[in-house]
């Protein structure tokens, strides 16, 4: 790897006949690295993807390759090259003849077509395998063919949109050393697209963590787990306690009454933040000795480490040890000062844009209407700003005749005290707060008192 | 089996309507007066009905060239289309096959008369089959088009093809089953086919199916004509034979995929 920029995303954007996918990207990718988009589906790491290698243009922006715009650079002209999700490959050839498909295109003479494609089935352990259809193969072979068929036209860049997503856990594993393996080897920039956070952490040089179209993080594995931005990018790569505090001052955080001592500064005082916690970083400690007493809910073994819940009144810590405790007894934990991470605080307010309707008391977001106190300033059917606090949405079972609207939860979110559960209501999503976990799907209504609607001007 | 009970009508149909007049027609093409003989089948592979079986099958084959030609831009248009747009023009294709063909047919023999000189030409009779047998070959291609999975386009053009290379090396390649099914569709069809040429052609053009109908019902000769049809049907499963034998070897995916 090498620090010339290969690849530049300046200012991108794409949206779908208005749906944004991507909004002002930025990101440079470092020559022979192994970048990683990661995210939830729809985080728009698939459209950057596809706007690299060229399958759509951006809507705004400019996308750089060597120091030249390729942003309407057709695919064929690029010197990218791609494994697609299923692999794609073409049915009517044989393993030989997909293979040779782009050599064939740019006119190599048969002998050394036949060189290059034997050497990469030899790359990929297919030897052998040149004549067989392809719907002969494995999941696994058909995942080969489809890399040999890329790294056949030798590229500048390889993308992989979630290559490994068809295969077993241990045909996965397998394939996720090979592939890093294969480039290092080979010195070719990969960029690589998964939702998987431990396969974004095992393999790659630099990751790129997105959520709704925006970049949240870049940094190197290590970076992002131990130094995350922000609650959502700790609660996506592993396991986090995520709790509100207050910094009282540079290196000092308050947390549920008790001030630790942290490694964080430049905050201002007294400031209110996001408090995150590996479960792996607390210690388990004798009871006497501890700051912080609690009585353990429960006792989970995962394999290589228990996952113990321990309930110190009112929040509940999420902590991995190798030693056993029982369940109900009580024990004293530690948070030594490098494990706590203090995070800016990240305001989740529900806003909208809504129709006011003075005389009726109503404000209209989306065709349904709440009540509210419209202030009089206000005419009938101007258009207004509407926000609404998380805590102020109240969630009930979704046949209720209280709902005011329905939808279905998108994530759910535990930050210490309550979970934060965005609800997709179709045209908005809703931000709400519930003191019990809400499964992904999960259809619910919503309600909200007129008190908590307020009603200001649009800017 | 209580579920046999519902194979029953269809039994019943097949002896009916299938069964019976191809006994029939094996009947009296091999019954003269005196009772068995070969001689209507001679005589219905002498020269002069061969050169008719010839001509039949040569406009069978422009008709299914013109209709592939024809047919298959206007499938790969629909295919790229929005689906909402696409299935609006594939409604102007179907909504004339609702309409009894003769209709259309007596339809063209007006407009020609009126506005060209080519009615009573092997030209009038070659346009009313393309006419008519266009759908059969938008369709099965359209519907193959529109199954075919995009990334193998992308992957093509990913892999340095440009639009004509992916066209030929994997677009037509893959939409093979869909050609076939249309050639079937329409070349079978037209061999058989009768009336459009009576009426497009003025009995200058004499297809074999006017052949047959002459037979039956012009010269009362339902012995000739049923030695004529029994050439026809070993004719048309000799070409279904040969349609399938390329069916096969066109790719894993299962061809001859109808709309209807």
């Amino acid at each position: 790897m090498n620090d010339k920029h290969l690849i530049e995303l300046i200012d991108v954007s794409k949206d779908y006949s208005g749906d944004v996918a991507l909004e002002h990207v930025n990101l440079y990718i470092k020559d022979g690295e192994f970048l990683t988009l990661l995210g939830p589906s729809g985080c728009g790491k698939t459209t950057m993807l596809r706007l690299i290698a060229g399958f759509i243009q951006p809507t705004a922006g400019r996308i750089e390759m060597d120091g030249v715009d390729i942003a309407n650079v057709p695919p064929y002209k690029r010197r990218i090259n791609t494994v697609f999700q299923k692999y794609a490959l073409f049915p009517h050839l044989n393993v030989f003849d997909n293979i040779a498909f782009g050599l064939k295109i740019r006119k190599m003479d048969k002998k050394t077509i036949e060189e290059k494609v034997n050497a990469m089935l030899e790359l990929v352990n297919l030897r052998g395998y040149g004549k067989r259809s392809v719907d002969q193969l494995s999941g696994g072979q058909q995942q080969r063919v489809a890399i040999a068929r890329a790294l056949v036209n030798e590229p500048q860049v390889l993308l992989l949109d979630e290559p490994l997503g068809a295969l077993d856990l241990k045909l996965r594993k397998e394939m996720q050393v090979e592939l890093k393996r294969m480039q290092q080897r080979l010195g070719i920039t990969f960029i690589y697209v998964t939702h998987d956070q431990e396969e974004a952490l095992t393999m790659s040089d630099t990751i790129v963590v997105l959520k709704d179209g925006e970049i949240q993080q870049i940094g190197t594995p290590t970076d992002i787990y131990n130094e995350p931005k922000n609650p959502f990018v700790a609660d996506f790569i592993g396991e986090s306690n995520i709790i509100p505090g207050i910094m009282l001052q540079d290196y000092r955080v308050r947390i549920n009454g008790l001030t630790y001592e942290c490694v964080d500064a430049g905050f201002k005082r007294n400031v209110e933040v996001d408090v995150v916690v590996r479960p792996e970083d607390i210690d388990i400690v004798p009871p006497e000795a501890a700051r912080i007493r609690g009585v353990v809910q429960s006792v989970v073994f995962m394999g290589v480490h228990y996952e113990v819940d321990v309930d110190c009144g009112g929040y509940e810590w999420i902590i991995h040890t190798t030693d056993y405790v029982a369940v109900g007894e009580t024990v004293g934990i530690d948070i030594p000062p490098d494990a706590i991470h203090v995070m800016k605080k990240t305001r989740s307010m529900n806003i909208f844009d809504g129709i006011a309707y003075p005389a009726d008391g109503l404000v209209t977001i989306d065709g349904t209407d709440f009540p509210a106190a419209v202030p009089a300033a206000f005419s009938e059917k101007d258009e207004v700003l509407v926000q609404i606090a998380p805590k102020d949405v109240v969630l009930l079972a979704p046949q209720d005749e209280d709902a005011q609207l329905t939808g279905y939860v998108k994530a759910c979110m535990f930050l210490g005290t309550h979970y934060e559960v965005t609800v997709d209501c179709g045209e908005n999503d809703w931000i709400a707060f519930s003191d019990d976990f809400m499964e992904d799907g999960a259809e619910t209504g919503l309600r909200v008192a007129r008190e908590a609607v307020t009603v200001s001007a649009q800017a | 089996m209580r579920r046999s009970v519902f194979s029953y009508p269809y039994i019943v149909w097949m002896l009916l309507f299938i069964l019976s007049p191809m006994i029939l027609i094996f009947y009296y093409a091999f019954t003269g007066e005196g009772g068995f003989t070969l001689q209507y089948l001679v005589s219905a592979l002498d020269a002069d009905n061969l050169t008719v079986l010839w001509d039949s099958i040569r406009l069978a084959l422009y008709t299914t060239v013109i209709c592939l030609l024809l047919g298959y831009p206007v499938a790969l248009m629909l295919s790229r289309m929005r689906k909402a747009t696409a299935t609006l023009l594939s409604v102007f294709f179907i909504v004339p096959m609702w309409m009894n063909f003769l209709l259309r047919t007596y339809a063209w023999k007006v407009l020609l008369g009126a506005y060209t000189g080519i009615l009573y030409t092997e030209a009038a009779v070659l346009l009313g089959m393309v006419y008519n047998f266009l759908p059969f070959m938008i369709l099965p291609v359209y519907t193959i088009l529109m199954k075919l999975d995009p990334s193998y386009i992308e992957a093509a053009g990913d892999l340095g093809a440009n639009g004509v290379t992916t066209f030929f090396k994997v677009i037509l390649p893959l939409s093979l089953p869909g050609i076939i099914s249309g050639i079937t569709m329409v070349f079978i069809p037209s061999t058989t086919t009768f009336a459009i040429s009576q009426l497009l052609g003025g009995g200058m053009t004499m297809l074999y199916g006017d052949l047959i109908y002459m037979k039956f019902i012009t010269e009362q000769s339902w012995s000739a004509g049923s030695a004529l049809s029994i050439v026809l049907l070993a004719f048309v499963l000799l070409s279904m034979g040969v349609m399938r034998h390329f069916d096969k070897d066109s790719s894993g995916e299962k061809g001859g995929v109808r709309k209807w």
